[in-house]
This record gives C-alpha cells, sequence and structure tokens, in this order.
C-alpha cells in the first residue's frame, strides 16, 4: 500500500501540465475559470488541440486512437486538465456511446463512428429519457418499427443535454411490448439531420439554455444503424450507465472549484476580516475539502481495484454529486447577496457593463441552481442507492 | 499510487480473522468483559504468538520491523470482533512510543517483554479539563537530586490498571498549556505514591484514574529529553488515532453485516424488513459512510509514520474526523435497523454501537479533529 505517485506517474504529470501550459488558448482558460456560458466552438476546438496531440480520448484504448492511459493516468491527466482551466471533454461521445460501440457494436459501426468522436467533428448527445420514463427507464415507449431495411422511429425524448448542437444522437428505443419492459429495448444510433426530428429548447431554472426536448415522426433510421441485437438494449444502456457513473465522480473538475473556493474565502470580506476567519464558513470548508479528499481517494482506489468498478461506482457517483452541489453552494454563499443579481449577459467573454460585487459572484447563483441537475441525471442518488442496496448488498 | 495489501499482510489478515472469527465469538467475550479484568492470557499470548504485539518493533527487538499499514490490518481485524485486549495502549501507544523515543537500555528492556506478552504498558497523559489539549499538563517533575518527583493526576488512562508500568508525561517547567517543559517518565503502577482506580468502560475495556504524589523516579527512567517531549507524545497520539481508524473501520464492517443479516431476515408485515426502502437507503448510506472512512483510515495509517508533521497532522485529523461521523452514523444507524433488539445487551450490534461511539471520544472527537483541520486552512492561508 502506497498512496504516492511513483516518478513515472509524477513525470506524466508533469508533462501534462506542461501541454496544457503550452496548449490551452487563453479565451478558453479565462471562459472557463470565470465560469462564463459555455460554447460549441469552445468544446470542439479545444477537442481538436487534444486530438492532434493524440491525447483526443484519455479512455479509449490504443488500437481505436486513444491513448491507452492506466486509471491512474487517466485520473492524473482529467486533474491537471480540469486545474489548468481546461474545458470538460464532451462525455456523451467519449464516454458513453464510444465504450458501447467498441464493445458491442460491429467494424462497421467502429470504423465509422469512432473517429468522427475522437477529431470533434461529431457532436453526441444522448436519448434515453422520456417525459414518462425518468428514474424507471426501462418503461420507455420511443418506438422503432422495422420496415425493409430501415427503422421508423416515434415518440419523444427529454433531457437531452446540448442537443441543439448535436449531429448524433444515442437512443433507447421500444422495438417489442412483449415480456419484461427491459426485454424489449434496443439501440440505436439517428442522425440528427434526419427528416421528421425536431429539437425544442428547455429553458432551465438558471435562465439558460442546455436542455433540449427531441421529438421525433416517423424518422427513418438505416436498420445498420443499430448496435448489437435487436431488444438487447438494456444491457448496453446498463453498460453505459456504469461508464457514467465513474465518470461523475468528477474529481479534478472538483479539485479546482475547491482551490477557487479556498481563494474566494480569502478574497471575500466578512466586515474587517476576510471570510476565512469567519469559523463557522471555515469549518464547513474544512469538512468539504476533508470529504473531497476522501472521494479522491475512494475513486483511485475502486479505479486500481483489480475487481474491477462494478455497483460500488453508484457510490462515486452519489458522492461526487453531493459534493459538487456543495461546492458550487458554497462559491455562492461566499459572494454572499452579490450573488443575487441575474446579468446573463455578463456570462459572455467579452462582457465590460457592469456587474454586482465580484467576478466570482456572476455565475455564482445561476451555477448552484444548475448543479441541483447533479443528483437527478445519470439515475438519481436515489437510484443509485437502490443500486447499491440490491447490487452490493443483496437487499 | 496501490492500495493492495502485500502478500504477507493479507495473509497476517486472514490468519487474524479466523483467530477473530472462531476463537473470539461473542459469548466468550461477554464472559471476558465481565472478568474485571479486560484482558484474558489466552488472547493475549495468542496474539503474541502471531507475532502481533511486537509487529512494529524492529527486529532487534524480536519485533518483525513493520509500519502502520501492519498496524492498520491488524486493529482492522480487532476492531471487526471487537476484541478488548490492551492492543491501542500497549503495543501502539506505550510499545509505540518506546520504540520511537527510548533509548537502548529501555528499548532492550521493554519491547521483548511486550513482544513476548509478558508486560503490559500504559500511556498516562491526558488530564482532567485538558480535554483533547495535548499540551495541557499540569502534573509536575520536580527535579530531587538525581531524582525526580511526580505529582498530578492523570485520568483516561487506557488499560492503566492492568498495566505493570506507566509512561507518564509530565512538567518539568513551564506553564499548563505550554508545549515546551513536557518530559516523559517509566512509572512503576505498584511505586510508592501511585493510586490507581481502576474502571470498566462502556464498550468492554478498561480505563483509569491515576493520582502521583511524590513518586519518585530515578532519571534513568526518563523517556527522551527533559522539557522536549511533546513532538513524541503528539505522534504516539497520531499513531493511536490512526490505530483507532482502522480498528473502526473493522467494527463498522461487523455493523454492516450484522445489520444486513438481521433486516434480511426479521419479517415483518409478511416480508423481510429489508424490502422496505426506507430501511435499504440506510443501509446503502451506511455502506458508503464505510467505504469512505476505509480511504481515510488508509490515508491516516499511510502519514501516520511520517516525519513531515503537517502533512501527518492533517491527515489524521481528516481520518478522525470522517472516521468519527461515519462511526457515528453508522453505529446509530445499525441499531436502529435492529428495532428493539438493537438495545438490548445481548445484540452484537449494541456492542459495536458502543465501542464506535467511544471511538469517536478518544483522542479527539470529530468536532475536535474538524477544527484542527479548519484551523489549519487559515494557517496555509495565511
Amino acid at each position: 500500500m502506497d498512496l504516492n505517485y511513483t516518478p513515472e506517474q509524477e513525470a506524466f504529470r508533469a508533462e501534462v501540465r506542461q501541454f496544457l501550459a503550452d496548449n490551452l488558448p487563453d479565451d478558453i482558460r479565462e471562459r472557463v475559470q470565470k465560469r462564463l456560458r459555455p460554447d460549441k466552438a469552445m468544446t470542439e476546438r479545444w477537442q481538436k488541440i487534444l486530438f492532434d496531440q493524440g491525447w483526443g480520448a484519455s479512455t479509449w484504448p490504443k488500437e481505436y486512437g486513444g491513448t491507452s492511459w492506466s486509471p491512474i493516468e487517466q485520473i492524473l491527466f482529467e486533474e491537471e486538465c480540469a486545474l489548468a482551466g481546461a474545458p470538460r471533454q464532451l462525455d456523451f461521445g467519449l464516454r458513453m456511446v464510444a465504450p458501447v460501440i467498441m464493445t458491442f457494436g460491429n467494424d462497421a459501426q467502429k470504423q465509422r463512428f469512432l473517429p468522427g468522436i475522437l477529431s470533434g467533428e461529431d457532436w453526441w448527445c444522448q436519448g434515453y429519457s422520456e417525459p414518462g420514463a425518468g428514474s424507471d427507464l426501462a418503461s420507455l415507449r420511443t418506438s422503432a418499427k422495422l420496415e425493409g431495411d430501415h427503422y421508423v422511429v416515434n415518440g419523444q425524448k427529454t433531457w437531452t443535454t446540448l442537443g441543439q448542437h448535436a449531429d448524433w444522437i444515442f437512443c433507447l428505443v421500444r422495438t417489442s411490448t412483449e415480456g419484461k419492459p427491459q426485454q424489449g429495448i434496443s439501440f440505436l444510433l439517428i442522425d440528427m439531420n434526419t427528416p421528421g426530428i425536431e429539437v425544442r429548447p428547455i429553458i432551465m431554472l438558471d435562465g439558460e439554455h442546455e436542455i433540449n426536448e427531441v421529438y421525433f415522426d416517423n424518422v427513418k433510421v438505416p436498420a445498420e444503424n443499430l448496435i448489437g441485437e435487436e431488444n438487447q438494449g438494456w444491457t448496453y444502456a446498463k453498460f453505459l450507465l456504469g461508464h457514467e457513473r465513474t465518470g461523475l465522480a468528477n474529481v479534478g473538475q472538483w479539485k479546482a472549484l475547491m482551490k477557487r473556493l479556498k481563494a474566494a474565502a480569502r478574497e471575500e470580506q466578512d466586515g474587517q476580516r476576510p471570510l476565512i476567519e469567519n469559523t463557522r464558513f471555515r469549518d464547513r470548508l474544512a469538512q468539504l475539502d476533508m470529504e473531497l479528499r476522501a472521494l479522491e481517494l475512494t475513486v483511485l482506489r475502486v479505479l486500481t481495484d483489480k475487481r474491477g468498478p462494478g455497483p460500488q461506482a453508484s457510490i462515486l457517483k452519489i458522492r461526487g454529486t453531493e459534493i459538487g452541489q456543495q461546492l458550487f453552494e458554497m462559491l455562492m454563499e461566499a459572494t454572499g447577496q452579490d450573488a443575487i443579481a441575474h446579468i446573463p449577459d455578463a456570462l459572455e467573454l467579452n462582457y465590460n457593463g457592469p456587474r454586482s460585487g465580484s467576478i466570482d459572484a456572476t455565475p455564482a447563483a445561476g451555477d448552484y441552481f444548475n448543479m441541483r441537475k447533479l443528483s437527478i441525471f445519470g439515475g438519481s442518488n436515489e437510484i443509485q442507492r437502490n443500486i447499491i442496496a440490491q447490487l452490493v448488498l443483496g437487499l | 499510487m496501490s492500495f493492495d495489501l502485500t502478500e504477507e499482510q493479507q495473509m497476517l489478515s486472514d490468519s487474524l480473522r479466523r483467530f477473530v472469527t472462531n476463537e473470539y465469538s461473542f459469548e466468550k467475550r461477554g464472559n471476558i468483559i465481565h472478568s474485571g479484568y479486560g484482558t484474558v492470557a489466552a488472547t493475549w499470548s495468542a496474539l503474541a504468538e502471531m507475532g502481533l504485539l511486537g509487529f512494529t518493533f524492529p527486529e532487534d527487538y524480536d519485533g518483525l520491523g513493520g509500519n502502520a499499514i501492519d498496524t492498520l490490518v491488524v486493529m482492522e481485524n480487532l476492531g471487526r470482533g471487537l476484541v478488548v485486549e490492551p492492543y491501542l495502549a500497549t503495543v501502539v501507544l506505550a510499545g509505540g512510543l518506546i520504540r520511537d523515543a527510548g533509548n537502548e537500555a529501555q528499548k532492550a528492556d521493554i519491547l521483548p517483554g511486550i513482544a513476548s506478552g509478558e508486560r503490559l504498558l500504559a500511556l498516562a497523559h491526558s488530564e482532567p479539563g485538558a480535554r483533547y489539549n495535548l499540551s495541557h499538563v499540569r502534573t509536575s517533575a520536580r527535579k530531587d537530586g538525581e531524582r525526580f518527583l511526580i505529582s498530578g493526576q492523570k485520568t483516561a488512562v487506557l488499560h492503566g490498571g492492568q498495566a505493570s508500568q506507566l509512561i507518564v508525561s509530565a512538567r518539568t517547567r513551564g506553564d499548563v498549556n505550554e508545549e515546551a517543559g513536557l518530559s516523559l517518565f517509566l512509572v512503576d503502577r505498584h511505586a510508592n505514591g501511585v493510586t490507581v482506580d481502576d474502571f470498566a468502560t462502556h464498550d468492554g475495556h478498561r480505563t483509569a484514574e491515576i493520582r502521583f504524589n511524590k513518586v519518585a523516579v530515578s532519571a534513568d527512567n526518563l523517556i527522551g529529553t527533559v522539557g522536549e517531549a511533546f513532538p513524541i507524545i503528539e505522534k504516539t497520539v497520531d499513531l493511536g488515532i490512526a490505530a483507532l481508524c482502522a480498528e473502526a473501520v473493522g467494527a463498522m464492517e461487523a455493523m454492516n453485516a450484522a445489520t444486513l443479516e438481521y433486516i434480511k431476515t426479521r419479517k415483518q408485515f409478511g416480508v423481510p424488513i429489508g424490502k422496505f426502502q426506507a430501511l435499504q437507503h440506510r443501509m446503502a448510506d451506511m455502506f458508503i459512510h464505510t467505504e469512505q472512512a476505509r480511504t481515510m483510515a488508509i490515508l491516516a495509517a499511510s502519514e501516520a509514520d511520517s516525519g513531515d508533521r503537517a502533512r501527518r497532522r492533517e491527515a489524521v485529523s481528516m481520518a478522525k474526523t470522517l472516521v468519527g461521523q461515519a462511526a457515528r452514523f453508522v453505529g446509530q444507524e445499525g441499531v436502529q435497523l435492529h428495532g428493539g433488539m438493537g438495545v438490548t445487551d445481548e445484540m452484537f450490534a449494541a456492542h459495536l454501537f458502543k465501542r464506535l461511539t467511544l471511538i469517536n471520544l478518544l483522542f479527539g472527537d470529530a468536532d475536535h479533529h474538524l477544527a484542527q483541520v479548519s484551523d489549519g486552512l487559515l494557517a496555509k492561508t495565511a
């Protein structure tokens, strides 16, 4: 047992850090560190820079153009990226649909879809949830009927994050109504430019457009876009959710925010003293700092476990999202009542207008509101507790 | 970066686990804790035979040269079976202190005796009113020719009544609460002027209140340098805290296992109560707390031997905070999920709860250590 990184791992970290110092554009760094409105072009530019370096997919094996990095190297990479102010890469392609294609897709599908995900050319979104299928995902009703060499898809998906930018959507569709609900689901890749698809924005409580509804009206999808076997989609979906959950611990990003929060606690004034001298605030900061340290080491413990993460990944999802939410809450509280002003224009990079309080205050409340989603998406934290109870504890 | 045990550590863990399961049943333990002595020769010598009592001592003193990770492995298993033997008091605290600060003669005299199981020692440091403040020492050691005369009162001396020798902290100069001016002495428990009141603790261990009235101690029983004992006391307590964190993890694991078993078998409304989601989620939270506590116990053990004081202190306080919070949560929920049975003396869960509660109180509760980490943040940013 040794909690220190090896010299090789430290050298790797240094290499990543140097790369970031040399290649992360200043405007992107500024946008991320000031927590301004994310932007499609920014995500694409950054993905292209990583791709050119050969680091486009830190979690993929080399044979598909990935890095074949060890779990520790992946974590170090993510952490360094977050600390440097690099934007999060788009999970939907890289971490969600890609592992499914690699594991269950055929060669033609791998050749067709993986390169676009890697280069960032193709923007993917997720078609899982429906108005009537949230936590009870298997009750989904969007139907796909095979007619000759294509499926005809009808129905509605919701909570489609960044679907307004998407070129492709990976969907769970119902191909059979026989047997248990889980048994009639298939995994289908759909071109967002296909006639019959309509994307409608859902404005979230922070006033931002991040989420969408996607409607399918007799959408023709080539049968070759089916992943694996018909009616086996639930297996692939669960596989994907396992991958998603490990990523949801999000330690690197939380460490970067913790650093920001500690700085804010020094910068913000509490009357005649810096906020950090307020014991009640500082104790909560210390508590959160410890919980983040525990999460960080638990992630490393789970990812280096030779038995693989398994349902234990649910712990990481629960703790990761709870800690993330508390970080955003404290970032808001640190700015005090300066956080009350809602100034949507101030979330743009070149904003020079008036603002309320420090620049930290501008995104503070909006981010806090937005991040309530963390404990709800990716399988709500209550669903994660069900998973632990049933799959780990056998209840 | 690795969280794996070595092959030797794994073997040790397996054999100790077997011993606790097979030889330290709940019934047997019940007899031991009601015996009024708090340690039984059979258990203690079995631990000695397994090499556990000198585990972290150098090989020159009949030890195995182990480290705090080895202690983690031992304590976790002792915690799982709620073993009440004075492993913490004698091996981790007193033995660790002599190993780290004793002179050649003291090590040669004491460590082999601990390793063989023949000698029990205890650390007499805490005092009334000190709460968790390690420098709060009023007990004085006055120089009297070639010897020292020790006077004062010690409280919460773990297994003090069972030890043949005490390691006593006393002030050779300075005011109460000053870190400078503390010294450590080896004192025979039966020496003139030593009065021991031995008590059972709620969790089946033993504790003592000890008074010293002008107890004469020769200069060769001084441990370390006069007036400079504080760092060694602090380090010893940190080793003790790391050990307690590991013990708590073992006890939490046992609590989860016992509770899981109970809610899978206990039926109400025609079904096992574990079918109810209200209980499932609490059980899931107990599991999450325990896993997090395990991580922090590993962190504490990894840093407990560290020469970097700030790093060691931060890791130990972080661990004790989160382990303490987890111990409280798992202990209380474990009892709650056992229903009425959970508050009876006949259930293992009740005893686990008591140990977990007392572990939280020992060497600083979660609030105390949270404040340590919090104040550390302030110092870092100053």
